[in-house]
């Protein structure tokens, strides 16, 4: 049965190869690709795979942007990462080394206006809530945020009031229909980069019409990051985070060592954010990061609503909290009622060293 | 001197737990406490500073929905506020690209030197608006700012912006738009005196069309849920108990 559907798969590709089946129309979809240290940043890839769960005949481009080796080597990346990726389209300009949204948006008009897309994908990360409602109000039409699930070609799902609400929608706008996805909802493949398909076909964009001068309103001065060896909060496959009651910077030194011990990225509640303990781009919530690894560990953190919409995914949630009646126990798998201050010290001794 | 206009939303509060009609339409709002969106009422103190610091001389909130958007910027006056725009839009929802189209329309009209609003609204979670109306007016965005500092002389300010990885800071051009993060101040409570005060201040009343804005959307709400319910948990009573149940029950160790 299982080879005979495989059959079935590979004729109908080859068929459709020849003649387009005449039911379905033609489905282009760009998605906007963010790299770093070049690579194609996981997010970009969790958007690639949202982009071919639309439509199987779907087309998809993936626009880098940027300038030097980095992006050469993302290109790369990109065009040998998919076999799913027709084609990476690569905007190689120094305007476009920091992602700016007036430059960004202008590019995205030019190339909506030159090969007219049925969707503009970006993940939502800050990069793409930054630039992509503000193209689409430039191409007149509603975007659609946090995606997580895509049910039909126009039928998607996306949480509301701080996921305490699933809200299904369906886009009755023109092309391009444009949206950013939850990257947790849209996990990666595990494709490796040299299984036998063919690299995606590279196009540069050409980038002569595109007015830098009305894009120079903006300019990028600098990014200050914190630096750290741990898996980034966003991909990482366990998650420990401390709330208020970890007291001070110097005890979420505590919490470090526990992630170093489970090769986790460190997480903080607002209350911890404010209190100074951890700059601000460790804060999981509503309206920081949206996190679903396979374990999450919540210590001294009490559950609000605004901290339980960014990780209520997660797979296993553990939660170590003196009060009893914290509402963090009622979303947990596991729970402990007990001081952290002697929990994370008897972790770390009887945990199991990571690899 | 400058004008800075500042869009305020009315939503649900957000210490309510919102419960979802049976019906499936969307969440229950009658009868639910209401108050202004926390990321406007940042943006609003943002304004407040920014003009007691002498760098504008006026700001004008506007709020777009239901005659009761009068309460929130009732509230917007009392916390200081000069005077205020409502657009009734009536009882239907009106989604951010129309928002946008009205905001855009009152900042040709009223034509301040900054635009700022709260980087989303609580309720619909949609982080959109303010990129949508700085697309539309060709102005400028400084988004998620957890810091803002004018230059008066040079017509610019100076964003750090909370961004994936870190602060990210820009230096954009007046006019402009700036949609603010948590982290950009901590607003003020409106006293009694101002509350008093507030009453005596105008609220304009228009509506979309005088503005010569077309309330129309192309997405449609087909139902809203309850998100799966997890299934209930284990009060363990040890460390040695917890990291067996990890390892040997949900494997993840």
């Amino acid at each position: 049965m299982a080879s005979c559907s495989i059959f079935r798969t590979l004729r109908n590709c080859r068929f459709s190869s020849i003649s387009p089946s005449p039911i379905c129309r033609l489905i282009n979809t760009l998605v906007l690709g963010e790299h770093d240290g070049g690579f194609v940043k996981p997010s970009t890839l969790s958007a690639v795979t949202a982009a071919s769960s639309i439509s199987k005949d779907n087309s998809i481009s993936i626009l880098l942007g940027g300038s030097g080796s980095a992006l050469e080597k993302a290109v790369s990346h990109a065009a040998s990462f998919h076999p799913l990726i027709s084609q990476v389209l690569v905007a190689d300009s120094d305007i476009l080394m920091h992602p700016l949204a007036e430059t960004w948006a202008d590019l995205v008009h030019l190339l909506q206006q030159k090969s007219g897309y049925s969707y503009i994908i970006s993940a939502s990360s800050s990069f793409g809530k930054n630039i992509l409602p503000r193209s689409a109000a430039i191409l007149d039409v509603s975007p659609i945020t946090d995606i997580i699930q895509i049910s039909e070609p126009h039928l998607f799902v996306r949480p509301i009031y701080a996921g305490n609400a699933l809200c299904t929608v369906r886009y009755t706008g023109t092309d391009p229909c444009m949206m950013t996805i939850r990257s947790t909802s849209f996990p990666i493949p595990s494709i490796q980069a040299d299984s036998n398909h063919d690299a995606a076909p590279i196009s540069q964009v050409d980038l002569s019409i595109f007015n830098k001068e009305k894009s120079m309103k903006s300019r990028w001065l600098k990014l200050t990051s914190q630096e750290t060896d741990r898996p980034e909060l966003g991909n990482a496959r366990v998650v420990v985070t401390g709330g208020r009651a970890l007291k001070s910077a110097d005890n979420f030194k505590l919490l470090e060592k526990l992630a170093e011990k489970l090769g986790a990225a460190v997480g903080a509640t607002r209350a911890a954010v404010d209190a100074g303990f951890v700059p601000n781009d460790l804060q999981v919530g509503q309206t920081g990061k949206i996190v679903a690894p396979e374990l999450y560990m919540a210590f001294g953190v009490s559950g609000a609503i605004q901290h339980l919409a960014g990780m209520r995914d997660s797979k296993v949630i553990v939660a170590v909290n003196k009060d009893p009646d914290a509402p963090i126990f009622q979303v947990a798998d596991y729970g402990l009622v007990a001081d952290l201050f002697e929990v994370i010290p008897e972790l770390l001794e009887k945990i199991p060293q990571k690899k | 001197m400058m004008k800075i206009l500042v869009a305020v939303k009315r939503v649900v509060d957000y210490a309510v737990k919102i419960r979802v009609k049976a019906d499936k339409s969307a969440v229950e709002t009658s009868n639910v406490k209401m108050s202004m969106n926390p990321f406007c009422e940042i943006a609003l103190e943002e304004a407040l500073r920014i003009r007691e610091a002498g760098a504008a001389s006026e700001v004008v909130a506007v709020s777009i929905g239901p005659a009761q958007c009068t309460e929130t910027l009732r509230t917007a006056l009392a916390m200081g506020a000069d005077r205020a725009v409502h657009v009734d839009a009536g009882a239907a929802p009106v989604y951010p690209l129309s928002v946008a189209k009205i905001l855009r329309a009152i900042v040709e009209e009223e034509k301040p030197g900054l635009l700022i609003l709260g980087k989303q609204a609580i309720d619909d979670d949609c982080n959109q608006t303010g990129q949508m109306v700085a697309g539309l007016l060709r102005w400028p965005q400084g988004t998620f700012a957890s810091k803002v500092v004018l230059d008066k002389e040079k017509q610019v300010a100076t964003v750090e912006r909370e961004v994936d990885g870190g602060l990210e800071t820009i230096s954009i051009d007046l006019p402009a738009v700036i949609t603010t993060d948590l982290r950009l101040n901590q607003p003020r409570y409106a006293t009694l005196p101002n509350i008093m005060k507030a009453k005596s201040k105008t609220i304009k009343k228009i509506s979309p069309a005088d503005l010569k804005v077309e309330l129309r959307s192309d997405i449609e709400v087909v139902q809203v849920t309850e998100p799966p319910q997890r299934k209930a948990g284990a009060i363990v009573s040890s460390v040695d108990e917890l990291i067996h149940r990890l390892k040997d029950e949900a494997r993840v160790l």
